[in-house]
């Protein structure tokens, strides 16, 4: 059996930054990746708009890709392993199928980076046939932009997440005719720069409330149902409409791949697996970063806690990450749809935590408390729930339960 | 003259109010600096990054014009790009200079 420090899964941003982080700080790492080439979706998501955070400039999906990818090239502590699939993890060893039939590698630390995958028209229950040309954006966007194919000439668009409407724009350059997006929340939750740049420039409407109340068509798409649906989200029948189309994208949401490490305990919010504040999963050799552990809006956020994960792992693997102890409990108010990290250590020092709002807030503090005593506060100027945001305060021996609030 | 806008030049979209008449432009809401830029541009002549793809006899790769270019022209860069046809390109290649006069390059960003 090979041996090594750290063992990453996934070549996309999460995978790369954590391999790169783990072998700067001291470990020998193996990196994992089921495509010829390093990158992950940033390959197919060719607009621009990635690294103003990480690198102060604006690039590209495949520059993003291309400077970590050097970065990787360029550190001889990595050993990359392309065309490879991991088939099982089990006590720190990972099993995985690749040009050199089934082996295994023995590792100190693991570290999940494997990504998320889209929500498909089973997922969502759409109602109709199942004809040809209902694809998810991400597929269409693979489809357009790697393999040069195109989709459909007239198209509609259901949920309006970042590459739905991403793809809007992309579709109408190429020629199609986007008639619709339709999105069954009050909002989008996509980027507002995205509504403006992919669809109001270009004439696309967007209509809220409202969504595909049934699919028409034998062997191709020949059309859509739709229509408002109520507070409860039930189909408003007086208002269902016909639309004529040969092709309907689905931007609908994302879940984290995490069937190959199904052991752990997960979260029933982000569906990814429950960690402490070194990413540190109920099993100690497992860590988990990117957009397996829970959806960011931005890639940058994935490879700054990426960084993070694999610095822990690569720690764990020297037996320099602190050991279990006591662990307390950070609970949020129903003000948030999640907090993260949701269990921290007793102890000292800062610590970070990630969190999404329910609902739109402004002009609001928030509060860590732990009992009556206050362990920091940081003023929300305007936040929603699209936007994945982070919180600094200082554990000061906390003995129990972390309460944060929105005052 | 006043106008609501969503800034586009980084994923934070700040919504702008812009106040303007004459040459004069007067902007609010903004995060940085960057949203002030953007709301003149807006008002005066809008720009936009194109980002498409190129065929080449590996296939097609994923290009972008190197500065934004006014946005009526969107469709017809894309037009010219996909009126070539090239061979093997590597990362950061200038497939045509100075599109359509605009000052921009066509760059490709695709790995090689």
């Amino acid at each position: 059996m090979l041996e090594t420090d750290v063992v990453v899964l996934g070549g996309g941003p999460a995978g790369m930054s954590a391999a790169l982080s783990a072998a700067e700080n001291g470990s020998k790492v193996l990196l994992i990746e089921r495509d010829g080439v390093l990158g992950g979706i940033l390959n197919q998501c060719i607009h621009n708009g990635f690294g103003l955070h990480y690198f102060h400039e604006e690039l590209t999906g495949p520059e993003f890709a291309h400077r970590f990818r050097t970065m990787v090239e360029n550190e001889k502590n990595i050993t990359v392993l392309l065309n490879t699939l991991v088939t099982k993890i089990e006590d720190g060893v990972v099993e995985f199928m690749g040009s050199g039939g089934v082996q295994s590698v023995k590792a100190k630390a693991v570290v999940l980076a494997l990504g998320c995958r889209e929500r498909t028209a089973g997922n969502i229950s759409l109602c109709g046939t199942r004809p040809m040309a209902i694809l998810t954006a991400g597929t269409a966007q693979k489809m357009v932009n790697v393999d040069g194919k195109m989709v459909g000439k007239n198209v509609v668009i259901l949920g309006s997440g970042d590459i739905g409407l991403i793809m809007a724009r992309r579709l109408t350059l190429e020629g199609a005719k986007v008639h619709a997006v339709l999105e069954i929340n009050k909002t989008s939750s996509g980027l507002r720069r995205n509504i403006m740049q992919c669809l109001e420039d270009f004439n696309i409407p967007i209509y809220y409330s409202t969504t595909i109340f049934e699919v028409v068509g034998k062997d191709r798409v020949e059309g859509v149902y739709y229509g408002q649906v109520d507070e409860n989200y039930n189909p408003i029948e007086s208002t269902r409409k016909f639309l004529k189309c040969d092709c309907i994208i689905l931007s609908v949401g994302l879940v984290p791949e995490m069937e190959i490490a199904s052991f752990v305990s997960k979260s029933r919010v982000t569906n990814g697996a429950v960690v402490n504040e070194f990413y540190q999963t109920d099993k100690p050799w497992l860590f988990s970063c990117g957009n397996i552990l829970h959806v960011h809006d931005l890639v940058d956020n994935v490879a700054l806690e990426a960084k993070q994960a694999g610095k822990f792992a690569s720690l764990y693997a020297q037996n320099k990450l602190p050991k279990r102890q006591k662990e307390i409990m950070i609970v949020a108010s129903d003000k948030f749809s999640y907090v993260l990290p949701s269990k921290i250590f007793e102890g000292s020092g800062q610590v970070e935590v990630k969190f999404r709002l329910k609902e739109k807030v402004v002009r609001k503090t928030l509060v860590a408390k732990c009992g009556a005593n206050i362990l920091g506060k940081r003023f929300i100027l305007a936040g929603v729930p699209g936007e994945m945001m982070s919180f600094v305060f200082d554990k000061n021996g906390a003995q129990k339960e972390i309460n944060l609030n929105i005052e | 003259m006043e106008k609501e806008m969503i800034c586009i030049m980084c994923p934070m979209g700040c919504n702008l109010k812009v106040k303007y008449s004459g040459g004069k432009v007067e902007v609010s809401g903004n995060g940085c600096n960057r949203g002030v830029q953007f709301a003149q541009e807006e008002i005066t002549c809008p720009k936009r990054m194109v980002t498409t793809s190129v065929k080449t006899t590996e296939g097609v790769k994923a290009c972008k014009t190197s500065i934004p270019v006014p946005k009526e022209l969107i469709f017809k860069v894309v037009q010219e790009v996909e009126k070539l046809k090239i061979g093997k390109v590597k990362f950061g290649n200038v497939i045509i200079k100075n599109v359509l006069n605009t000052g921009a390059d066509i760059v490709i960003t695709a790995n090689d």
